[in-house]
């Protein structure tokens, strides 16, 4: 977990990095601070159990073992990346690893998320589905709807709340009659509990728990997870709704010391250990950033690939530009598209 | 082939293929033990049970985010959204969640959605009375079913929950209870009609109407009239796909006609016609002897009265005075 926690923010230092050399365009949302919350949260689970994020999704995605090198180059904009340069950083994806994805409509996923626990219940599996979000997405009506439907029918989700105090630049005293978010959880009769964000053993044992509640059919769980981004709303954001003192405050509890030196106080490993960790880590960001720098970009000719699984007759008027050979490699294998749905 | 309603037919195909596949459910607003405000999807959840028939909370958005994830979860949601109007609540996860994450996330996976929703009028006042093909049909990701028949309502009806995309359904409160032949479910027998075709329902020599949904009905209508006190023959082409078109069949009949109509039920401005008529113009250009002509919804919200309804509601004569003035 600290391996992890670590790949995360040297991940994000080398984005930042990247992005101020205009080598990453678009929005970039750092999830600098938070680490523990995707750490802790996605190893108290199977690797098969389905996970859904927010926009902030970089440690979602590196957390659940996806190739770093992809990441960065779907930030690079290139062909190699995770969606083939289509998502960018807001919407990295890998189905292969029950990753769905990075979802920029804040809430947006949190009925989807439900929509996929129920086709779990229904078929009898017993995954269950992690969905992340943050303090600001409960002001929206989607996430009450999602809540209600989860509730009503008893689904086997967990939704993880990452309560950075903030919905974007509008301070949570703003943008919420209560500073606790698993009230408004209690009120659908669903199972609340709140942790230390900044712990990631704290995270762990509490998504563990809801875990195991879920999985035994007992129906949805909320935890909140109380964390805090060092880095601003996204690489535009001036930061002029918070005091430095504050954020200096929270930087004194960052969870990758703290974690660290709970290892080495437990004897779990030296110093030393967690040094070359720290290199072996620099080491794989090197190398993604330059894989993603190599990486080809994608072909202007293929813009309009993957707009539809079946694509719609290129005759018509309104056909996407796909190509003679993408549409015939489709057309020819429609069951298997079908069969990995 | 039985003569059916429009609505035992949508019913009809709902049933048959949740029969055949095991991964369909319906869900949405007061469609079990109301059988669904237009009494489509009655006795299903009886045959079915509730865990395929899902009665739902009022919560547009969360009906179709929710029926988004069933699908890429393995199973092939039809959602019910009680008139088009409401649908409105739900354009952000129509548009921005099952329209995009095939292309989005580089077609890692697809959702093969269904939405079934109602256009129509009949008294209901501004907010109950609008149809929004137009603004579904402009969205790539999204293929846009619009059928005018029995028939057609349970081909298409398959073929939009067999297909691996998501389908936007719009249904017509006025035709529910039309009644057509449709064929007999045949085991083995490919019992869909493909997404994207249209169908010459008439044929004619002199002037090409082209319509969907109720404006067909109103189209043939007008056919009859133009044939008997004009002596035009006119062609009446059902669209029955509005994404994508079927320019092929329209292009082919103009290219004899060398006049065109286009009827629809939306507004003039931005309506779907608007942009049939600029692709239309595009490719028939050289064919045709006159301009283009639409007829649509005026540009002013449904009113409640009788009166003021009908002195709004695009009808078969408005069909007839656009062929007219071009001839």
């Amino acid at each position: 977990m600290y391996r992890q926690m670590v790949l995360i923010r040297r991940f994000e230092d080398h984005a930042a990095e990247a992005y101020a050399q205009a080598k990453i365009g678009g929005f970039l949302h750092l999830y600098i601070g938070e680490e523990a919350v995707a750490v802790g949260a996605l190893n108290a689970c199977r690797d098969d159990d389905h996970l859904l994020g927010h926009y902030r999704d970089h440690g979602y995605a590196l957390a659940r073992g996806c190739d770093p090198k992809r990441c960065m180059a779907e930030l690079f904009g290139r062909e190699d990346g995770l969606c083939h340069g289509r998502g960018g950083s807001m919407h990295l994806a890998d189905a292969s690893r029950n990753f769905w994805g990075g979802y920029a409509i804040v809430g947006s996923h949190i009925p989807i998320g439900a929509g996929m626990a129920y086709a779990m219940q229904y078929q009898h599996r017993d995954q269950v589905v992690l969905d992340f979000f943050g303090d600001g997405a409960t002001g929206n009506g989607i996430f009450h709807e999602g809540l209600n439907m989860a509730a009503l029918w008893n689904l086997p989700i967990i939704f993880i709340c990452e309560n950075n105090l903030y919905g974007m630049g509008a301070t949570l005293a703003e943008e919420s009659p209560v500073s606790e978010m698993k009230i408004k959880a209690e009120g659908y009769t669903m199972p609340s509990v709140q942790c230390d964000g900044m712990d990631v053993l704290a995270v762990y044992a509490a998504v563990r728990e809801a875990a195991e509640h879920c999985r035994s059919g007992q129906g949805p769980v909320f935890v909140e997870a109380l964390t805090y981004r060092f880095r601003g709303h996204s690489m535009a954001d001036p930061e002029l709704y918070r005091d430095k003192s504050e954020v200096q405050r929270w930087r004194s509890q960052d969870p990758i010391p703290r974690f660290g030196e709970f290892c080495v106080e437990h004897r779990v490993c030296s110093q030393k250990e967690l040094a070359q960790i720290n290199e072996e880590v620099e080491q794989l960001m090197l190398d993604a950033v330059a894989f993603a720098d190599q990486s080809p970009w994608p072909d202007p000719a293929e813009v309009g690939r993957g707009i539809y699984a079946k694509p719609i007759d290129p005759e018509a008027g309104v056909a996407p530009s796909v190509s003679a050979v993408e549409l015939a490699r489709i057309e020819a294998e429609p069951e298997a598209k079908q069969a990995g749905i | 082939m039985a003569l059916v309603s429009y609505r035992e037919a949508v019913r009809g195909a709902l049933r048959d293929e949740m029969l055949r596949d095991e991964r369909v459910i319906l869900l949405g607003e007061s469609i079990t033990g109301y059988g669904g405000s237009y009494a489509v999807t009655k006795g299903l959840v009886e045959e079915f049970g509730s865990k395929r028939v899902m009665e739902t909370p009022i919560a547009e958005a969360g009906i179709v985010g929710f029926a988004v994830g069933a699908a890429m979860g393995g199973l092939l949601p039809v959602a019910e959204l009680m008139t088009v109007n409401f649908a409105l609540l739900a354009l952000d996860q129509i548009v921005n969640s099952a329209a995009k994450f095939h292309y989005m996330f580089g077609g890692q996976w697809s959702v093969p959605l269904v939405v079934r929703t109602v256009s129509g009028f009949g008294q209901l006042g501004p907010t109950h009375s609008q149809t929004f093909e137009g603004w579904f049909a402009s969205v790539p990701g999204l293929k846009v079913v619009m059928p005018a028949t029995p028939a057609d309502a349970r081909g298409l009806l398959l073929a939009s929950i067999r297909d691996p995309d998501p389908v936007i359904f719009i249904e017509h409160s006025l035709l529910y209870s039309t009644r057509g032949e449709v064929p007999e479910p045949t085991p083995g027998e490919a019992d869909e009609i493909p997404i994207g075709s249209a169908k010459v329902v008439r044929q004619g020599d002199d002037v090409t109407l082209v319509g969907y949904s109720r404006m067909l009905l109103q189209a043939l209508q007008a056919a009859e009239v133009l044939e008997r006190d004009d002596g035009i023959s006119a062609e009446v082409i059902d669209l029955r796909t509005l994404r994508p078109v079927d320019y092929p069949t329209v292009v082919e009949s103009v290219r004899r006609t060398h006049q065109l109509v286009l009827c629809g039920e939306d507004w003039r401005t931005g309506g779907f016609g608007a942009d049939l008529l600029s692709e239309t113009q595009d490719r028939c250009f050289d064919d045709l002897d006159g301009p283009i002509q639409r007829v649509a919804m005026r540009d002013i919200p449904m009113a409640y009265s009788r009166q003021l309804e009908r002195a709004l509601v695009p009808t078969s004569d408005q069909v007839v005075e656009a062929v007219r003035r071009l001839n």
